[in-house]
This record gives C-alpha cells, sequence and structure tokens, in this order.
C-alpha cells in the first residue's frame, strides 16, 4: 500500500524513539551502578560472605520475571474480556511472556550458581524454587502457542486462553510442592536468599538492583512490542501483496 | 436413540456432553485402539521401569509413582487418539457450526477420556502388584478408589483441554507434552502420595493420604470451570 | 578463591543474556522495519 522507507535512514530504522533511546541511558546507567554496588561497595555477608553478591541479580531478575507473568495474564484478559478485543494487549502479554522467559532463565540460573556455593548444591526442590521452575517451562509454552499460526485474532485469542490457564496452574503447582516438601520437614527455608541479615547498604543495593532491572525490563517490553507491532504489520502486507498478485493474474487477458 | 429436547425444543448441553461421550467410547468400543495399542505401551512402560531401576526394593517403593507416571505417559496418547477421531472429518468443526456449545464437547470428551483412564489404570495397578510386589491393605481401599476416581477426573479434564489446542495440525501435536505435563504435575504429586499412604509403600499411614484428596478436588474443580471456559477460544479455528 | 568464578560468572550470565536478547531484537525489528511503511509506525 505504501513505499517502503529509506535504508539509510538510521533514525526511524527499527523501533527506537526518543523514549527509548533515554530509558535505555537511564537502564545502563542503573545497571553500572548495580554491578558497582554489587559486586565492590556493598559488605559481604556475616554468614555467606561473598557470595550474597549474587542475590543482587538474582532477586530482582526473580521478582521481574514474576511481574512479568503478571503483566501477561492481565494483558490477556483484558485482551479476552473487553469488547475491542484490542491486539495491542496481545502484543503487551506475548512481549512481556518472552521477556519473563528471560528473566526467569536468568533467576534459574543465578539461583543455581548461588546455591551451589553457599549450600553445596544446584537445586533444592523447596517450593518456589520449583515454582520458578514450572512458571519458566509454561512460559516456554505459551511463546510456542503463540507461534501456532493462523490470523492475529485467533493467536490472541488462543494464548490469552493459555496464559489465564497458566494463571490457574501456576497457585497449584506451588501449593502441592509445598504440600509434598513439607512431608519432608523442609519448613526451614533451605535456599540462600531466605536468610540473608541485610543492613542498610546491602538493601540499598538491592534496590538499586530492582530499579536497573525494571527499567530493563520496561525498556525490553516497549521494543519487544513494537517489534511485534512490525511482524504483524509485514504479515498483513504479504498478505496483501499475495492477494492483489492472485488478482492480477486472474485479470490478465486469456489467464486463469 | 431420541434426545431428550426441552421446551425451546433445543438439548440441554448436559444431554449433549453425554451423548459426546458416548460417541467416543463408542468409537473405542469399536475399534478398540486404546485397548491393542495403548494399554500394551502402558504395561511395556511398567517393564522398562523394571529394567531402569535394577532393584527389587526400590521398584517395590516407588510402584505408586510408576503407576502414575505410566498413566501420565498414555494420557498424551490417548488425548492424541481422542482428537485424531474429530480431525479425519473436521467432526470437531462440523460440531461447532451445528451450534454445539464448546462446553459441552469438552465435558463429553473429558468424561469418554476418563472413562478409558479408569480402566487403564486399573490394569497399570494390577501390572504394578504383579510386577514389582506392593500389597494392598484393607483399610487402604477407599482412599485407593477415591484417588483413582478423582486423579483420572483431573487428568482427563487437563487432557481434553490442551488436546482441543494441539490437535489436527501438523508441528502442533508435539506441543501436548510440553503443555499437559507441567500442569498435571499436581496430579501427579497428589495421587502418588495418597496411594503412598493407601499402600503404605513408604510407611506412610492411610490418614496422611486425605489431605491430598482435598488438592486433587481442588484440582478437578478448577479444571473443570476454567477448562469449560478456555475451551472455546482454544479450538476456535 | 574459586567463589569470585562463580559470583563475577553470575553477573556475567546475567548482563550477557539480557544484552544478547536486546542486540537480537534490535537487529531484527531493524531488518523487518524496511519492509514496513512509516505510517504502521506509531512512534516514530
Amino acid at each position: 500500500m505504501s513505499i517502503p522507507p529509506d535504508d539509510t535512514d538510521i533514525t526511524t530504522a527499527g523501533t527506537s524513539s526518543a523514549a527509548t533511546r533515554l530509558l535505555g541511558t537511564l537502564a545502563v546507567v542503573g545497571v553500572a551502578w548495580l554491578v558497582a554496588f554489587g559486586l565492590l561497595f556493598s559488605p559481604a555477608d556475616r554468614d555467606q560472605r561473598e557470595s550474597v553478591r549474587i542475590m543482587y541479580v538474582h532477586v530482582p531478575s526473580a521478582w521481574l520475571a514474576y511481574l512479568a507473568f503478571i503483566v501477561t495474564a492481565g494483558a490477556s484478559a483484558l485482551y479476552l474480556f473487553r469488547a475491542a478485543h484490542s491486539l495491542a494487549w496481545d502484543r503487551l502479554a506475548g512481549a512481556s511472556a518472552e521477556v519473563g522467559v528471560v528473566f526467569m532463565g536468568i533467576t534459574l540460573l543465578t539461583g543455581m550458581l548461588w546455591g551451589r556455593l553457599s549450600w553445596g548444591v544446584f537445586w533444592t526442590w523447596d517450593a518456589r524454587l520449583t515454582t520458578t521452575a514450572f512458571l519458566f517451562v509454561t512460559y516456554v509454552g505459551y511463546l510456542a502457542v503463540r507461534r501456532l499460526g493462523g490470523t492475529h485474532q485467533q493467536r490472541a485469542r488462543r494464548s490469552a486462553a493459555v496464559a489465564l490457564l497458566g494463571v490457574l496452574e501456576i497457585p497449584l503447582v506451588h501449593f502441592s510442592v509445598r504440600l509434598w516438601r513439607n512431608l519432608h520437614q523442609e519448613s526451614t527455608v533451605a535456599r540462600p536468599d531466605g536468610d540473608v541479615k541485610m543492613d542498610g547498604l546491602m538493601l540499598f543495593s538491592l534496590v538499586v538492583g530492582l530499579v536497573a532491572f525494571t527499567l530493563l525490563y520496561v525498556w525490553l517490553v516497549i521494543h519487544r512490542q513494537r517489534a511485534l507491532v512490525l511482524e504483524d504489520a509485514a504479515e498483513d502486507h504479504g498478505l496483501e501483496q499475495a492477494l492483489s498478485d492472485r488478482r492480477a493474474e486472474a485479470a490478465l487477458p486469456g489467464g486463469r | 436413540m431420541a434426545p431428550d429436547h426441552s421446551a425451546a425444543g433445543a438439548i440441554s448441553p448436559w444431554r449433549l456432553a453425554w451423548l459426546i461421550a458416548l460417541k467416543d467410547l463408542r468409537i473405542e468400543a469399536r475399534s478398540r485402539v486404546v485397548v491393542y495399542q495403548v494399554l500394551p505401551f502402558a504395561v511395556i512402560v511398567m517393564v522398562m521401569f523394571g529394567f531402569a531401576l535394577d532393584d527389587d526394593g526400590i521398584a517395590q517403593r516407588v510402584a505408586p509413582g510408576l503407576i502414575w507416571l505410566a498413566t501420565l505417559f498414555s494420557l498424551l496418547v490417548v488425548v492424541q487418539r481422542s482428537f485424531a477421531v474429530e480431525a479425519a472429518d473436521g467432526a470437531l468443526d462440523a460440531l461447532r457450526v451445528a451450534g454445539v456449545d464448546a462446553v459441552s464437547i469438552f465435558l463429553g470428551k473429558a468424561l469418554a477420556m476418563a472413562a478409558q483412564l479408569v480402566v487403564l489404570e486399573l490394569v497399570l495397578f494390577v501390572t504394578a502388584v504383579v510386577l514389582y510386589g506392593p500389597r494392598v491393605r484393607p483399610g487402604g481401599l477407599a482412599l485407593l478408589v477415591v484417588t483413582w476416581v478423582l486423579a483420572t477426573i483431573g487428568l482427563a479434564l487437563v487432557g481434553t483441554l490442551y488436546g482441543g489446542l494441539t490437535a489436527g495440525f501438523t508441528g502442533r501435536e508435539t506441543l501436548l507434552p510440553l503443555l499437559v505435563l507441567p500442569v498435571v504435575a499436581p496430579v501427579l504429586i497428589g495421587a502418588t502420595r495418597a496411594v503412598e499412604s493407601a499402600l503404605g509403600t513408604t510407611g506412610a499411614a492411610v490418614s496422611e493420604g486425605w489431605p491430598w484428596i482435598g488438592l486433587l478436588t481442588v484440582f478437578a474443580g478448577a479444571f473443570g470451570v476454567g477448562g469449560s471456559l478456555a475451551f472455546g477460544p482454544l479450538i476456535d479455528e | 578463591m574459586e567463589d569470585a568464578g562463580f559470583i563475577i560468572g553470575s553477573y556475567v550470565v546475567t548482563f550477557g543474556v539480557i544484552g544478547a536478547y536486546a542486540v537480537a531484537m534490535l537487529t531484527r525489528a531493524r531488518r523487518l522495519a524496511r519492509r514496513v511503511a512509516d505510517e504502521d509506525k506509531p512512534w516514530t
């Protein structure tokens, strides 16, 4: 329908805008602060000594992963239950899910490294860790469902239903794992971030981490969601093109 | 068979679900796919467990877990079969176009699936007793039966739900295990713990099994309702 | 102490993964943007 933009124009290339450039800069600054405080300025823990430094990336990552899940579920509900069925909600759900998978993977990896360091084991079957792993797998499944094809609305409807079923599933999984681990008398929390006594500087570093990760999350989701707009538009474009090609063919004299 | 008509001339959704369930069971009665293919598969899985574990003591101790694991694997196959019979002639679409409520289809197919699973699990239980040797104690029989029924309902509901989504298109069926297994984890945990209490394989008392029945009930209820709502969006093409 | 390896490793993994994801996403978006008209991009 329209002429594609000039390749060489960098300012309109991709999904950046003035707002995201500002946001991105702030995020990078936040990360720099986090690294400085996490690795250098914050003190070692009394019991865990240096290994507590992993907490400053592990905990913010976990919080944002859970936030991403809530956003996906909320956006899915808004898509499904509002009469307009606006695809913008669907794209937000998809973008947040993908970013959430990334953060959740990081949570699991750093959690394993921290556990190995302070407790000697990569994994414990405690409810929160296991639920995080399940959330990760559920998300991966959700992203796979988004790729099943069909029209944008079909994708949106399907995915929204799957996301909301996930909201049903996760508490059930969490509760059943908790019940299960109680059998093994694991009421004492066997994970590193359970017994960190935090002083002021440690708390500050954690807050720095949270702010930095939140900025990262927002920046990533905005870009991913815009990329989804582009994907949908490109697909629609391709479809229109194919249709008009067909019509042009059919209109040819002596054509089939 | 004469459908019962309400005053408006329409068939009630419950009646429709029942008819759909009967249809599925009739197909199975004629084709015997589950009986001749899935049951032997399930038994083979139990034998394979024996090979892998290589220790009679351990196998006896974990027998309840093995039964439910074999059930889960068989569930995946049964689900695919349940929707394969629809896909061949676009039967699901035909039902929808005819105005059949998605909820009826969901509950009807889940009911038929549950009936087949219940039989399969009975065979698996007998196989476990034969291969691994756990003993049934009389006090645990009620717990055993209740677990058996409740867990099966939960599995059938979840299977039907995601089966509807993944059925019929190439490149989709492989998604079924990834979607189903995480969701039925609570059933695996709850049913295994309950059966362990019923049999006493881990030294658990029968009374310790009943809280798990609560979990299984909540699970079945949650997916009965949630699945009924979600099935429509999932199968609409 | 090998602790340092795990600790630094955690930070490297964290920001490495996020960075790689961001780069991949931005490049892909840039490639896509060429095929799409400006009026379909409400943020420009």
